[in-house]
């Protein structure tokens, strides 16, 4: 048990998925700009990564019975992108107000490497079912964290008096550091 | 808009001009992950490169025969396969840099970059002009990894290519080589790239060359999901 709550902290704070590790950097910069979309992001990314780390796990399992865990890269995106598409069908025919507020962010999310990267790094640290899930959740979880404080930034940026060559893209990769340099002081808590 | 260009246009263009990382902001992961050391820049930049013409040919190849309704799946494991493959032959011939790459090296398949060009270009042109442009693009990304790598590595840890310069070894800004600094250093690039090119700066990350541009296109009457929509659009 305490081992899954330090994967979980460590998963969510101390290698922030976007502020450290720069997965998902894309998506992050993306949707970053609205409080309400970065939720909405944040909350479909979650689901998905949860869920494809439970798909993921016995297809590796899979692969190593007949010796072919090389083929890991392309079995995984290809679950993905397949559980993707089921969920985003399942949730609009069954659960409509999810699907209005989550559902036009699921198809972005094939591409968002937070994603295969969540569940490749499950592999490659050998981590057990219960171990996997709670490390995608602690990911998924520091992903909207970092999404929804970042969109806080943002709003004031927008208001702000800055040098015209820095407008835009440069300015906000420079907040983001800033926002990064804050997540650093939570390295060595565990 | 590059039906009529010529060869060597195709080429040059993701070079400077399409510059895929300065200009259509494509590819950030890698771009600033790897790239503590210039050396990681131009394996990443070289391993993205092989994947991408590859990817780029079979898909240019393969386009006719590839349902327009699983395009999207299809190539991503067209993707899949080429980096399988660069990760074998890495780690056969270039185990060191394999493992300081690490899990980017698998993630190269996400890189939107790679499905970028294959539903923008490879799909709808020719083979010889899509190994072109795949090659030109590949070496933009690689220019603008080594570029980032070569800022990152002099002032972060005082060297370059692993050689010690001076005074600026015994006392580097480790905050370079740290992921702040990766933020903070493409941050600056990008604004000395706007201003050398005395362009307008994007107001927002374009859609233009996102690999799921037309499902958010389809998606932004419901709501407005991709915000550099209407940036793309202008």
């Amino acid at each position: 048990m305490k081992e899954l709550v330090m994967i979980l902290i460590g998963a969510s704070l101390i290698n922030n998925v976007v502020l450290s590790q720069f997965m998902g950097i894309c998506a992050f910069l993306g949707t970053s700009k609205q409080l309400k979309s970065s939720v909405g992001m944040g909350l479909a990314v979650v689901f998905v990564m949860f869920f494809a780390s439970l798909v993921t796990y016995p297809v590796y399992i899979l692969l190593g019975r007949i010796d072919a865990q090389y083929l890991k890269t392309v079995a995984f995106i290809l679950v993905i992108a397949l559980f993707v598409q089921l969920a985003e069908m399942a949730i609009k025919r069954f659960i409509p107000p999810l699907y209005k507020s989550l559902g036009v962010y699921l198809p972005l999310i094939t591409t968002n490497c937070a994603v295969l990267g969540a569940a490749i790094t499950n592999v490659d640290k050998k981590y057990t079912l219960a171990q996997s899930l709670v490390n995608s959740l602690g990911t998924g979880l520091g992903f909207t964290l970092a999404l929804v404080l970042f969109a806080g930034v943002r709003i004031r940026l927008e208001t702000s008096d800055i040098p015209e060559t820095f407008k835009g893209v440069p300015a906000t990769l420079v907040a983001a550091a800033i926002v990064s340099l804050s997540f650093m002081g939570f390295a060595g808590i565990v | 808009m590059s039906q009529k260009k010529t060869l060597s246009g195709e080429l040059t263009k993701g070079i400077i001009k399409e510059n895929p990382v300065f200009v259509t902001m494509l590819g950030m992961c890698p771009t600033l992950a790897v790239t503590t050391l210039a050396k990681n820049g131009i394996g990443m930049g070289l391993a993205t490169t092989f994947v991408l013409v590859c990817s780029n040919v079979v898909i240019s190849l393969l386009k006719r025969v590839i349902p327009d309704s699983v395009r999207l799946p299809s190539f991503i494991v067209i993707i899949a396969g080429f980096v399988t493959l660069i990760e074998f032959l890495m780690r056969g011939y270039l185990p060191e840099l394999y493992a300081s790459l690490g899990i980017f090296l698998s993630l190269i398949t996400v890189n939107c970059i790679i499905l970028g060009r294959a539903e923008v270009f490879a799909s709808k042109n020719g083979v010889l002009r899509s190994a072109l442009d795949g090659l030109g693009m590949g070496l933009g990304f690689t220019l603008a990894l080594f570029l980032m790598g070569s800022v990152r590595e002099i002032i972060g840890s005082g060297c370059f290519f692993g050689m010690k310069i001076g005074d600026l070894s015994a006392k580097p800004m480790l905050i370079f080589i740290m992921p702040a600094g990766g933020f903070f250093t493409l941050g600056v690039i990008i604004a000395v790239v706007n201003k050398i090119a005395k362009r307008k700066p994007p107001a927002e990350i374009g859609c233009e060359g996102c690999p799921s541009a037309s499902l958010c296109k389809k998606n932004a009457a419901e709501k407005a999901s991709c915000t550099g929509e209407e940036a793309a659009k202008a």
